[in-house]
């Protein structure tokens, strides 16, 4: 069913703000696991929030080693503000200009709404894509998958 | 396929109603998420609905960064459950989520008999963070996607918070297919 960027190939490299000042390559971060979490926007309810409860599953993610990024075409400005307000831990990278290229690029874009999929990836220490899944638009993905997939890494 | 609740339910957890219902309703819960406030009396109502039918545990998911009172709320839960007042300990909680500073939960032990002295010491050495962490984590595992999870006879619940629409998913899941 899901059309995302396949298991088994090489996640397609990026850079992107991370912030008004700092760019984040994502080939920069080899030799542990990156979680790509695409999501559709910035400021969604607090407590049913997938990001929120990422922010809370963090600890979880580090027994594993692995880095977590945030990506929608919010801009720089938009994610600084969020992440202060939510008291976010991890990076939220702007797929702002031009506008999805990144989300487009692992296929978890939504050209009809202008925003990202709410798309979760898991990457190995060598950047090749190990896990994918694509949510329904409604329901928050929780975290099972990605531990089960950091599991299935080790 | 629905995720599926990571570990069962077992004598570790807190449990009203009997062992042998045919329906166990599980919540993960954050005593300071307004949404777990509204979904309290609903699950009292579906409670009084069913009766013995019907087993209902709480798990411990404080969204912590989210809300600066939940992880000692939780914690004070697990407190008064050491002392055989969980369940006491969490009506209070959630009919009072707007005083939930550290004294205000040590007071609330000291009405439910708990020595005030011995319920501060516990917030501050964490005597039951590593027990509110197990919960958490088990919650993560489960694919608690957010406060309240629910998860009918172990499979997670989508549906609304809605008396009605509860009811009748409690219900169906009694139902043998």
């Amino acid at each position: 069913m899901s059309q995302l960027a396949a298991v088994g190939t090489k996640a397609p490299d990026f850079t992107l703000p991370r912030g008004p000042d700092a760019k984040q390559r994502l080939a920069d971060s080899r030799g542990h696991p990156v979680i790509l979490a695409f999501y559709p926007a910035d400021w969604s309810p607090v407590c049913g929030d997938e990001l929120a409860l990422f922010n809370e599953c963090l600890p979880e993610f580090q027994r594993y080693g692995a880095e977590l990024l945030g990506i929608s075409v919010d801009g720089v400005w938009c994610h600084k503000a969020y992440r202060e307000a939510r008291h976010l831990d991890f990076q939220l990278l702007a797929d702002f200009e031009p506008k999805g290229a990144v989300s487009r690029a692992y296929d978890a874009y939504r050209a009809q709404d202008g925003f990202s999929e709410r798309a979760l990836f898991v990457l190995d220490g060598g950047g090749v894509i190990r896990w994918n899944y694509l949510s329904p638009p409604t329901v928050n993905p929780g975290a099972d998958g990605i531990l089960a997939a950091l599991e299935a890494l080790k | 396929m629905r995720p599926r609740l990571t570990p069962p339910v077992s004598a570790r957890d807190h449990a009203q109603g009997p062992t042998d219902a045919p329906i166990t309703l599980v919540e993960y819960g954050d005593f300071e998420c307004p949404h777990c406030g509204r979904a309290y009396p609903i699950v009292k109502a579906v409670q009084r609905s069913l009766g013995d039918q019907l087993r209902f545990v709480f798990r411990n998911f404080p969204l912590a960064k989210a809300h600066a009172h939940a992880e000692h709320a939780a914690e004070m839960a697990e407190a008064a459950g050491h002392h055989g007042t969980f369940w006491p300990m969490h009506d209070v909680l959630f009919e009072h989520q707007d005083a939930l500073e550290d004294e205000d939960l040590v007071a609330y032990a000291a009405t439910l008999g708990i020595d005030p002295a011995w319920a501060a010491a516990a917030l501050v050495q964490g005597l039951f963070a590593e027990r509110v962490r197990e919960d958490f984590a088990s919650g993560v595992k489960s694919g608690v996607n957010g406060t309240p999870t629910f998860f009918i006879n172990g499979v997670r619940y989508d549906g609304l918070l809605h008396p009605t629409a509860l009811l009748e998913a409690l219900v169906g899941a009694a139902t043998p297919e």
